[in-house]
């Protein structure tokens, strides 16, 4: 093997040195996530209606942005795993939205 | 050298790369240039295999979506079977084992081998308090012929006050839907449980490298990225528990 390294990968901003989460920010997740999951069966008891399943979803969507940003490190990580897990949710979103459409499109004014 | 930033101008060609010294731990592979980049490159590889998974379950989340609007009395009634007691708890185990395998990240950061021993085996044991859980509330369905299939009863939907059930009576068809419920509370519950069966597998293997110190010096890459995937376990409940459990108690 070369013992040159390519230059762009031993100076590249973005291999910089690794970002360390410390029990601290760990210890504020975990309480927030306990802290919601009270929240969302208290919610679950408050008849709202078309609301109740929207506001449990978003009640899971912040804890699940929660993990991945702190429990799994993505607020620390370089922008290619940042890019790459966007892009996972975001084709994610697509896939259920077309698929959605159709569904609902089929039997449209019979419902 | 890696200051290689602080003392010459940014730009390929001032770049001193040759003088970079060499990693020398034992798992920096040879055709990664620095140990950050090959760190990097093992975490892209885990996410790109988690994503897989999110399509994996994303399906069975298609599925639970469209059904529950298609036969929404059914799935209410059918969700109401649940124990949200149970599940609230089972939710609150699998944050805190999520919370000391973040832990154990971090004591193999800082190279306490103790510790990180310690953390592993405390979310072994969170995991299997949550199954344990789960099979209680497993047994109750047989119990109840809440299984889909040729036993399935659908007595306690149709006639709830018979067995003493303050619900609303569900038609008969209406009530053979509450077997789609099940199906999907099985298929996505039984996923989920599998996939924290297998990291509990790989958990006692984990735990024993770090026990003969292999992540305790530097190499951190392994317990980093079980970490995603026992996350990921994580956010799958964190979705399945209000979906599953929390439909319409309002009604009640």
């Amino acid at each position: 093997m070369s013992e040159a390294h390519e230059a762009s990968n031993v100076i590249d901003p973005e291999h910089q040195e690794h970002h360390i989460v410390g029990p601290g920010t760990y210890g504020i997740i975990f309480g927030t996530l306990l802290l919601f999951t009270l929240i969302t069966v208290l919610a679950a008891r408050v008849e709202m209606g078309v609301f109740n399943p929207i506001v449990a979803l978003a009640i899971a969507c912040f804890k699940a942005v929660i993990v991945i940003l702190f429990f799994m490190h993505v607020k620390y990580q370089s922008r290619l795993i940042k890019m790459t897990v966007g892009a996972g949710f975001f084709t994610f979103l697509v896939l259920i939205t077309m698929t959605l459409s159709d569904y609902i499109s089929r039997a449209w004014g019979l419902w | 050298m890696d200051n290689a930033i602080a003392t010459h101008p940014h730009t390929h060609e001032t770049a001193v790369a040759a003088h970079h010294e060499h990693v020398v731990l034992p798992q920096h592979r040879h055709h990664f240039e620095t140990e950050e980049q090959q760190r990097e490159a093992g975490s892209f590889g885990m996410w790109l295999f988690l994503l897989t998974e999110i399509m994996f379950f994303g399906g069975m989340f298609f599925a639970y979506l469209l059904y529950r609007n298609w036969y929404n009395p059914a799935f209410v009634a059918a969700s109401h079977q649940l124990s949200i007691t149970l599940g609230a708890i089972n939710t609150a185990v699998l944050i805190t084992s999520g919370f000391f395998m973040a832990l154990g990240v971090w004591a193999a950061e800082v190279r306490k081998k103790n510790l990180l021993v310690l953390f592993l085996v405390l979310t072994t044991i969170f995991g299997f308090i949550f199954l344990g859980i789960k099979t209680v509330e497993y047994r109750e369905k047989f119990e109840h012929h809440h299984i889909p299939g040729a036993n399935f009863d659908v007595s306690e939907f149709v006639n709830p006050a018979a067995h003493g059930l303050n619900e609303k009576p569900l038609a008969p068809d209406m009530a053979q839907k509450t077997q789609i419920f099940f199906f999907l509370y099985f298929a996505m519950t039984g996923m989920h449980a599998l996939h924290m069966i297998i990291g509990l597998v790989l958990l006692f293997w984990l735990t024993w490298r770090a026990h003969r110190g292999e992540f305790s010096s530097g190499y951190v890459a392994p317990i980093e990225n079980f970490g995603l995937y026992w996350h990921f376990v994580d956010i799958v409940w964190i979705f399945l528990f209000p979906l599953l459990y929390l439909i319409n108690l309002g009604s009640r």
